[in-house]
């Protein structure tokens, strides 16, 4: 394994970021490339299996980089792969919610709030449909998601029992 | 459509933390269910509408949608302070409980446990997306149009499986072309 340079990483993952548009699995490949097969930080697996620990955590997708970044080089690692996250979410963000709130009637603000949601609310459905897609491997998982939106859109259960069942439903290979 | 009297609401930096705190610590496999729960069905801060926009701004802005969504929630109720808040909360927790749990994985390793887990809890939150859509998809009005994005967006990238960039970047300028021609 070669040694680290946290500052060369550090930019690289800040330019990735800045064009992550849909969201941390889009730059993945990107990441896997950096620090697998181009700089040598870790091995393959090392990478799968720290992505798969991350997914486990509960937060937002990204933390795969945190996790990342602390195996590689600790506290500083972690911080060197996780502030370049937050850099594209508070300036550019930040500016547009700041013009949402100061100009809330501008005509290309409405344009793109009422022209875009579509395109975004399909998106949402395909994350739904490949994440489905991607773990399940039998009916008895299809059934799983099918009962998830059920109890969802007809009951107020708090669905955090049904990601409980699901992982003891994992972990007995129920599903 | 008119909610201008939500846009008076302040809310206290340590309310905004405690709720993104929230959210994000439910999120299991992703964050939007949660946070839509929250901050429509719960709090009541955001109409479905005005969540749909907040979300409609995250993914199309670069990084992660959940985080963007996050700081502009957080700005428009409590400024700048607010903002910080909420990313603080939303951020802040998972970093701690990742690097736990890559210490947890150091010591006793048990990935094949995790990983079936995983599997499990995963499939739950493809259903908790499916609704999270299932309950966005409701302010659309209903004309043929808006509708006709929809199943765009989702063809190219949840069937054809193109690059999001360029499914977004060819769809963008026709879907605001008729939302500007569009009368108020």
């Amino acid at each position: 394994m070669d040694r680290v340079d946290l500052s060369a990483l550090f930019l690289h993952s800040l330019v990735l970021w800045f064009v992550a548009v849909g969201g941390p699995s889009t730059i993945l490949p990107d990441f896997h490339r950096y620090v697998v097969e181009a700089h040598h930080l870790m091995t393959s697996t090392e990478f799968a299996e720290l992505y798969t620990l991350a997914q486990a955590a509960p937060g937002p997708n990204f933390m795969y980089v945190t996790l990342m970044g602390w195996h590689l080089a600790g506290w500083a690692g972690a911080a060197t792969m996780t502030i370049p996250v937050l850099v594209p979410a508070t300036t550019l963000s930040l500016l547009v919610g700041h013009m949402n709130e100061r100009y809330p009637n501008a005509p290309i603000g409405r344009a793109i709030r009422r022209g875009m949601a579509p395109i975004a609310i399909g998106l949402t459905f395909a994350s739904a449909t490949i994440l489905m897609r991607a773990v399940n491997h039998d009916w008895r998982g299809y059934l799983l998601t099918l009962v998830t939106i059920v109890v969802v859109l007809r009951t107020s259960w708090n669905p955090l029992w049904l990601l409980a069942a699901g992982a003891l439903a994992g972990l007995l290979g129920l599903v | 459509m008119e909610q201008t009297e939500l846009h008076e609401t302040r809310i206290t930096p340590y309310q905004l933390f405690l709720t993104f705190s929230w959210i994000t610590l439910s999120g299991f496999g992703g964050i939007m269910f949660w946070a839509r729960r929250r901050l429509v069905e719960r709090e009541r801060w955001l109409t479905e509408q005005q969540f749909v926009e907040l979300l409609t701004l995250g993914q199309l802005l670069p990084g992660p949608p959940g985080l963007n969504l996050t700081v502009m929630v957080g700005y428009r109720f409590g400024g700048w302070t607010g903002a910080a808040a909420a990313v603080g909360g939303f951020v802040g927790w998972p970093c701690l409980v990742v690097i736990g749990m890559g210490i947890l994985y150091q010591h006793y390793g048990a990935l094949a446990q995790v990983q079936r887990a995983l599997a499990g809890m995963s499939i739950v939150a493809a259903g908790l997306l499916f609704a999270t859509f299932v309950k966005v998809a409701k302010v659309l009005p209903r004309r043929s149009r808006p509708w006709l994005f929809v199943m765009l967006a989702f063809v190219g990238v949840g069937v054809l499986r193109w690059p999001l960039f360029w499914v977004v970047g060819a769809l963008a300028p026709w879907a605001l072309f008729a939302a500007w021609k569009e009368k108020v």
